[in-house]
């Protein structure tokens, strides 16, 4: 059966789903292996105690682990209690339903803590080649090392933890090759966003997507993460990147990862996962990266992304008119000179350190514009600390950003904090998020997805603006 | 696993695109460890106007707060329906609200799933079959009837509309099936794999 196996060139996505089948079922799905599950203190409370009243059992404590990130504030000096309404029994009941089933926990106060899908690479609990699963969407980041990785609901974060396996069926297939290389100020942020604006929020649906092709090779991994985050506002099953040199670079030495000779052993087995040339796969796209600029989203999917020195479409259709309403926008529009409110720097899309490092570029030595609310959320404590060990915690709130403790945050209501303060509304937000969906941060609140480079510029300029003269200034 | 085998009633439209789980169910609505009370929470920025926290007062131009369409058991939407987070919520306040299906040429597909472990059915159709279905709804009077069993939309003409399910998921909704229990019956199979990847891929297991 090997040898027959090895005649057919097979793809990365073929090749892990491969070793992770336990059976093939008669309808052609597959009760599926799935090597980690991560759970998070919204989720988390329910699946635990959903399984607790169903009578079942975590069935692998060791391969499930939980951290706290949806429900926690991320206000300096934080507890259980939290602006969430009903925040501090999600907390508890997720910390005991943890204690009782024997998952190892990173809570409030430990240096582990952070955005699942930040710390499950940064931890070395995602590897290469490995399935993971955890109730958020866009655990497709976790893509970007070379993981199978997807989002679940409840029922099925329930099914993972109780038998290590979800039924799933085998999932199409789709390449995206980034032709060319970035231009120096435009990130894989812009990457995603132009290959969404370009082939629309469903362009990906259904599919598993190998990112690959010289950019794509050229991104770090927090690049390539981010890259893989947006693969579900593509309408994608998930997204992954191939693992390399820089990959086994990064993650080698993280806490969960492989040591000694074990290290080497897996080096290897990971490699063989690449795709072979020649193989097969259901759809393909291409985008010249050459030709990609900041981007900046002017409606209310990813999918209405524009480069920034476009103008706001002209009407046209019931989705395009819903959303310049939305957003209050006229078409014909230019997006640059659009004043905002607010700016955000955070979540599992760009909050990483290199994230961080880029806007804290933009940002020396200048100051956020007069009446602007402009915050930066790391995305996990070891960011925090390795970015306050940089000093970008100093340049930003020199500028006059809020430096935050990590967590979801504004990106969508997390702790229960959202742009419609009260007192001091901001209504219009340029964000280094995901989602641009309506009322995501907040009633009414109007967000503009960008790159953290965009964002930052943005938040200096008081108006949507390309950050590249800043990059190049400082 | 609630049953779904054959569901008979009005068909309530809701024709936008892109409805997205933020829409379906806000945040800040999922208060609540619970798993009851969703209903009420159903596309809330769109069913209530803007009021003083504290109590919700209906929008009378709002599709499902008119009166035929509070008891539709069917709903019918455009493309991309349910797409963003993970949210189990959003298919909690669907089905408590009281729809069992939802027919729209396309889900997110998170949500799709989410729907077949709460007694909700996801029906693909064609755009063009929605948006005639969507059409027709706009009366309060369309009555469809979904059927499992056939894989068929039933319109009042006596067309009938097919469309695919996963076996799988149809199996279970047909019999009312709970998933983890039919699995923990190939508990052996679960333990053989183990047992070979711990020698295989000792770094998974380490």
């Amino acid at each position: 059966m090997m040898n027959a196996m090895a005649k057919r060139p097979l793809n990365i996505i073929e090749k892990i789903w491969g070793q992770h089948v336990i059976s093939e079922m008669d309808d052609g799905q597959s009760l599926l292996h799935i090597d980690r599950v991560v759970l998070h203190d919204r989720a988390g409370p329910r699946v635990l105690m959903m399984l607790e009243e169903e009578g079942h059992r975590v069935a692998n404590p060791s391969l499930v682990y939980g951290t706290m990130d949806h429900i926690i504030d991320t206000a300096p000096g934080r507890g259980d209690s939290t602006l969430f309404k009903g925040g501090k029994a999600f907390i508890q009941a997720f910390r005991s339903a943890a204690h009782r089933g024997g998952i190892r926990l990173f809570d409030i106060g430990d240096p582990r803590q952070g955005i699942s899908h930040v710390i499950a690479p940064e931890q070395g609990i995602a590897l290469p080649g490995s399935t993971l699963v955890c109730c958020d969407s866009h655990t497709c980041t976790v893509g970007g090392i070379g993981a199978l990785a997807w989002g679940i609901g409840t029922s099925e974060g329930e099914h993972a933890v109780a038998t290590q396996t979800l039924v799933r069926a085998r999932p199409r297939t789709m390449r995206v090759e980034f032709a060319g290389h970035l231009q120096p100020g435009v990130f894989a942020k812009d990457m995603a966003l132009a290959l969404i604006g370009r082939f629309g929020a469903t362009g990906g649906a259904g599919h598993v997507i190998e990112f690959c092709g010289p950019a794509v090779r050229a991104l770090d991994i927090a690049g390539r993460l981010t890259l893989c985050n947006m693969a579900v506002e593509f309408g994608a099953w998930t997204g992954i990147v191939g693992a390399d040199d820089v990959t086994f670079e990064w993650l080698k030495g993280r806490p969960s990862a492989p040591s000694g000779p074990m290290w080497d052993q897996a080096v290897a087995q990971w490699r063989t996962l690449a795709s072979d040339p020649g193989s097969h796969w259901d759809a393909e796209l291409t985008l010249d990266c050459s030709e990609i600029t900041p981007y900046v989203t002017w409606g209310t999917n990813p999918g209405q992304a524009m480069p920034i020195d476009s103008a706001v479409p002209l009407g046209g259709g019931s989705d395009t008119e819903g959303a310049l309403t939305y957003m209050d926008l006229r078409g014909g529009q230019p997006l640059q000179g659009i004043p905002v409110d607010a700016a955000f720097i955070g979540s599992c899309t760009n909050s990483r350190l290199p994230d961080l490092r880029v806007a804290a570029q933009v940002v020396k030595g200048r100051k956020v514009a007069p009446g602007v609310t402009a915050l930066v959320v790391p995305g996990s404590t070891e960011v925090k600390r390795a970015a306050e060990a940089e000093g970008l915690d100093q340049i930003f709130l020199d500028a006059g950003f809020e430096w935050r403790e990590s967590g979801c945050s504004l990106c969508f209501y997390a702790g229960g904090d959202s742009f419609d303060r009260p007192g001091k509304p901001a209504r219009r937000v340029i964000t280094s998020t995901n989602r641009n969906f309506e009322g995501r941060q907040g009633p009414g609140v109007r967000s503009h997805l960008a790159s953290p480079a965009t964002v930052a510029a943005s938040a200096l300029a008081g108006k949507i603006v390309d950050p590249r003269p800043y990059l190049e200034n400082n | 696993m609630e049953q779904f085998v054959c569901v008979r009633g009005i068909a309530a439209p809701l024709m936008r695109a892109n409805i997205d789980t933020d829409l379906i169910i806000p945040s800040r609505e999922m208060t609540s460890l619970s798993k009851v009370d969703y209903g009420e929470k159903l596309l809330a920025p769109w069913r209530y106007l803007p009021s003083e926290a504290g109590h919700r007062v209906e929008n009378p131009e709002f599709v499902l707060n008119q009166a035929p369409f509070r008891k539709a058991p069917i709903l019918v939407a455009g493309a991309n329906f349910g797409s963003g987070s993970s949210r189990e919520a959003a298919a909690w306040a669907v089905r408590q609200f009281g729809f069992r299906c939802v027919i729209a040429p396309s889900f997110g597909a998170i949500f799709r799933n989410n729907c077949f472990h709460n007694g909700v059915l996801p029906v693909t159709l064609a755009e063009e079959d929605v948006r005639e279905i969507g059409e027709a709804a706009q009366t309060g009077t369309l009555l469809l009837t979904i059927d499992l069993r056939t894989c068929t939309v039933k319109l009042p003409s006596g067309h009938q509309l097919s469309f695919d399910v996963p076996a799988e998921e149809r199996r279970m909704l047909l019999e009312g099936l709970d998933a983890i229990g039919l699995t923990k019956k190939k508990d052996g199979e679960i333990r053989a794999f183990q047992n070979t990847d711990r020698e295989s891929r000792p770094w998974i297991w380490n």
